[in-house]
């Protein structure tokens, strides 16, 4: 074999050594196979404690398609997307002329010795890997050939930065699940391109990675749909009724996987929880308004284009006060094109779905622990309140892997709301109103369908019943409905979760973001801080706002809402909700299927500033 | 009729002890809110059979939930078993509520009730997935051609052909209820006319103990816009061209009754109690032979008939709640404890994140 590397690692003696800090981004085609090198890749990182961030943006295809992987080391704990590519992995040759030009001078490309690799930069290191000719070699069973190839750069990357092939055996283990002779081949592709690497590339010096401590002990590497699905099979879920929808089915589908683990009677052997795969997305929001409505804590979970089909149902969940809950993960829409890129477009048809006068609570976790705790607060509220409630995640935190916190246990009794039982009802002698406001806060009590009282049952209708859910089309009967749903929504602001505050003394910018913008926000706020501009910042994690957004507002000369759609849709529900402080609220809204990066958020915020107070 | 006589009748009813079915109800216990539904309307004939059939089997009304989508039909269950649950939905939507409510609470009777518009257009999906899936619910259509709270629309089990005053000539084929429910593999099929009530009766009472899904297709004309004998949906039509499949009797379980053994009776025993007694009239028909049952229905479109009667049954396949293994516990009657892993189950799966 004759592969030689063709130009010479160019590390100046006076580079600084990027130890632990750098991106890693990885071009493959779709479906070649690629997600189990980048998986390994990622948890082998994160098992040598090194806080690590992995990015798939993937197109929407099952073969062929460009595929980017990006892998964020940062020793001091910044996560969002890097813009810019320290090291570039080339396995696609129909994208070595854009994925070079992302590259930062001094930064390398590893690349597929079979691409085309013209126009080459001169301040960029070059390594060739023989892929062709290792896969040969290795003499693996032919069909698993293309899939183990991709195991070639994970070798190449570890004998280049120093990643412990004892943690990238480990990692493979835990990606087959314990399965030895399918970790073993590829384990084995790695050790070969390992051997080849050390003969022809060597480590570099600009580029290292080193075991550290102090980040990552005690936490797991998860994704934001995994954790809800846990955390909603964990909150009294019922029934989780789907329709197959990009990015939002592998939710479903760890729900799936985990119920019989988790939710299995150890009495009987049986099920406490229904997974259905329904015809459509009507159908799926149907099944949990239906089982919401009999006294179970339901879920669907969907992307923009389902809750659109869901809008009826939301309708009538709201107006029926029906519990019911729509985890939205989002994503461009509409239709196709864009649909496996992360957006956070649907906050104000979410909040607003419905005809006639609707507003939902809607809840927006930012990272994997917290989509845990709001599967369950998710359905205490629905239940508490009577009513749908939104979480809305998007792609980037539900289908890229995250270092979280881990899930904290809660055995607190379930909030049911207020239900009335045979008894309550033996004890009121049948007396009740399905629709009476009895204790001032807007939500009426309700029975179950097989309550065995002969005044427990109700017929339930969308709009036209008066207190006692009578069929009305009396005007005042209906006002009257209204004004209550109203006082409803006001109870719901003191229940929702609060939002996060992290404030500055002497800071006058604000910062209202919400999701997974939290890395880059966070980020973005220590590179000002480091240019002399203080930042105050409140995450919103729900809807509707309470108390404490209008005082951050007050207390800040001027407020950037930050938001990962082209609109500014958040700015347009907190300007709305507070008008007389509108003025100081300044849009900053992003649009590129892409998570925001903390050097867009950064800059923005800096430009904007000195325009407004200089 | 005098004063007299009417207050005599009444003293004789009130002297009569009050007839209770076997938990002690008398059957205006099983009424609901008063119709208002045009004077006529086939669909108050079949809430008055719901309340006959439920008041005979001698349901626990609350046990029972009533469902239904938009429409005349779906404004029914509010006028039948006051003492259930119900709810008026959406158009062409109940089937997927009635999957949750009985994925929720499996010990629930589920009564479903919809229309041609709501089941045959809007809600065909959600019918036939919901027959797929063997539901266990009584689906019951009332069948009349016709939109009636939108004013006289051409529903697709219109006729070709059909004359409407608003809408003029139907020039589409019209769909089947009972062919789309067999073709998605329905195990109960029955069709049945508003106008023939003992038939309908124990029609109801098998549904009511068939394993999985019923699907009854009821003709019940609509008075205002779809009632002249050139309808198929009509009461004229039905009377005239009305072909009985058999004469049907239910025998619940709990009535130990010596039937006569005629040779052309069948006898299916239904999954929960009871069984039904079928007594062939010509054509010879065997409900449990599907392709007899294609063949009834091809041959009612054919010849232009109202062939009535339990077309297809099958009491051997599982039932949705079946399939998922649920608890036997109903899922809305377990505690918390139930509804939520172990400490330790759930730290199992977190050690498989770390």
């Amino acid at each position: 074999m004759s592969v030689a590397v063709r130009e010479a690692p160019i590390v100046k003696p006076d580079a600084p050594a990027a130890v632990n800090d750098f991106a890693i981004n990885v071009a493959t085609a779709n479906g070649s196979g690629s997600q189990t090198s980048n998986g390994v890749l990622l948890r082998a990182l994160f098992k040598m404690g090194i806080p690590i961030n992995g990015k798939n943006l993937f197109p929407s295809n099952i073969q062929g398609l460009p595929t980017w992987y990006i892998i964020r080391l940062s020793k001091d704990g910044f996560l969002a997307r890097r813009e810019m590519t320290d090291i570039q992995v080339c396995m696609n040759g129909r994208t070595v002329a854009e994925d070079m030009e992302r590259v930062v001078p001094g930064g390398i490309v590893i690349y597929d010795d079979s691409l085309p690799v013209a126009n080459r930069r001169k301040d960029v290191t070059y390594y060739e890997m023989p892929v062709k000719d290792l896969v040969k070699e290795a003499k693996l069973p032919h069909a698993l050939r293309d899939y183990v190839a991709n195991m070639v750069y994970v070798g190449v990357l570890a004998e280049l930065l120093g990643i412990e092939s004892v943690e990238i055996e480990a990692a493979l283990l835990h990606h087959f699940e314990g399965k030895e002779k399918a970790a073993g081949l590829n384990m084995e592709m790695v050790e070969r391109a390992i051997d080849w690497a050390s003969a022809h590339v060597g480590q570099h010096h600009g580029y290292r990675v080193e075991r550290m401590t102090g980040f990552n002990e005690g936490k797991i590497l998860v994704d934001g749909n995994t954790a809800a699905a846990l955390g909603a099979l964990a909150g009294g879920l019922s029934l989780a009724s789907w329709y197959p929808i990009t990015p939002s089915s592998s939710m479903a589908e760890s729900v799936e996987k985990y119920a019989s683990t988790l939710r299995t009677d150890k009495d009987t052997g049986k099920a406490t929880v229904a997974v259905i795969q329904a015809e459509d997305e009507l159908a799926a929001i149907g099944m949990v308004v239906g089982a919401g409505w009999t006294g179970a804590r339901a879920m669907t979970c969907t992307s923009g284009p389902g809750i659109s089909l869901m809008s009826e149902f939301a309708g009538l969940a709201y107006f029926a006060e029906v519990p019911a809950v729509i985890w939205d993960i989002q994503r461009m829409g509409p239709s196709t094109g864009l649909p496996t890129r992360t957006s956070q477009g649907d906050i104000l048809a979410a909040y607003y779905l419905g005809h006639g006068d609707t507003r939902h609570v809607v809840l927006f976790p930012a990272n994997p622990a917290e989509c845990f705790d709001f599967g369950r607060i998710a359905f205490d509220l629905a239940e508490e309140l009577q009513t749908l409630v939104f979480v809305l995640s998007d792609l980037d935190l539900g289908m890229n892997a995250h270092i979280s916190e881990p899930f904290e246990y809660s055995d607190a009794p379930f909030k049911r709301g207020k239900v009335l039982s045979a008894e309550d009802l033996e004890e009121r002698q049948g007396s009740w109103g399905r629709y009476m406001d009895v204790d001032g806060d807007g939500i009426a009590y309700r029975t179950l369908p097989g309550t065995r009282h002969n005044m427990a049952a109700y017929f339930t209708r969308g709009t036209g019943h008066n207190e006692y859910g009578y069929y009305s089309e009396r005007p005042e009967d209906w006002e009257q409905n209204l004004e209550r749903l109203k006082r409803k929504f006001e109870t719901a602001r003191q229940l929702v979760p609060s939002p996060v505050l992290d404030e500055v003394e002497g800071a006058q910018v604000g910062i209202i973001s919400l999701g997974s913008n939290h890395d880059g926000v966070e980020e973005a706020r220590a590179r000002l801080e480091a240019t002399g501009l203080s930042t105050n910042y409140l995450r919103l994690r729900a809807l509707p706002i309470d108390e404490s957004v209008r005082t951050f507002i007050e207390r800040n000369r001027i407020v950037f809402v930050i938001e990962a759609n082209s609109d500014g849709q958040l700015h347009n529900i907190l300007t709305t909700e507070e008008p007389a402080q509108a003025l100081k609220l300044v849009s900053m809204a992003k649009c590129d299927g892409l998570p925001l990066s903390a050097r867009y958020i950064a800059g923005e915020v800096q430009k904007a500033v000195e325009e407004a107070l200089i | 009729m005098s004063t007299r006589t009417r207050t005599e009748a009444a003293a004789r009813r009130a002297a009569r002890p009050a007839k209770t079915n076997r938990i002690g109800l008398e059957k205006t216990a099983y009424r609901g809110r008063p119709s208002t539904l045009c004077k006529g309307c086939g669909h108050d004939s079949i809430s008055q059979r719901i309340v006959n059939a439920a008041w005979e089997m001698g349901l626990d009304q609350t046990q029972v939930v009533k469902l239904s989508g938009i429409g005349c039909s779906s404004k029914t269950p509010a006028y039948y078993l006051g003492w259930s649950h119900g709810f008026n939905s959406l158009h062409g939507r109940m089937p997927s509520v009635a999957t949750g409510a009985i994925i929720a609470n499996s010990s629930l009777e589920v009564i479903g009730v919809s229309g041609d518009g709501d089941t045959a257009s809007i809600g065909i999906g959600q019918f036939k997935h919901a027959v797929r899936r063997n539901l266990p619910l009584i689906y019951i259509v009332e069948n009349n051609g016709v939109y009636g709270l939108t004013k006289g629309q051409f529903s697709a089990t219109a006729d070709e052909g059909q004359f409407l005053k608003y809408q003029g000539v139907n020039d589409l084929p019209p769909l089947d209820i009972c062919m789309e429910a067999l073709t998605a593999n329905a195990t109960f099929v029955a069709r049945s006319f508003a106008g023939d009530p003992k038939q309908l009766e124990a029609l109801l009472k098998a549904a009511i103990n068939h394993r999985g899904i019923a699907v009854l297709d009821i003709v019940s004309p609509c008075v205002t816009f779809n009632n002249h004998d050139s309808s198929t949906k009509s009461y004229g039509f039905g009377r005239a061209n009305e072909i009985k499949l058999h004469d049907l009797n239910f025998v619940p379980e709990f009535e130990e009754i010596e039937i006569e053994d005629y040779e052309d009776e069948l006898e299916v025993e239904l999954h929960d109690g009871g069984s039904i007694i079928l007594k062939k009239i010509d054509p010879d028909h065997d409900p449990t032979d599907r392709t007899a049952a294609y063949n009834v229905i091809q041959q009612s479109l054919d010849e232009q008939k109202l062939i009535t009667g339990l077309l297809y049954i099958n009491e051997g396949e599982p039932t949705l709640t079946e399939l998922l293994n649920l608890t036997d516990t109903p899922l809305t009657h377990l505690p918390d404890e139930k509804l939520r892993p172990s400490r330790e189950a759930l730290e199992g799966v977190m050690a498989t994140l770390a």
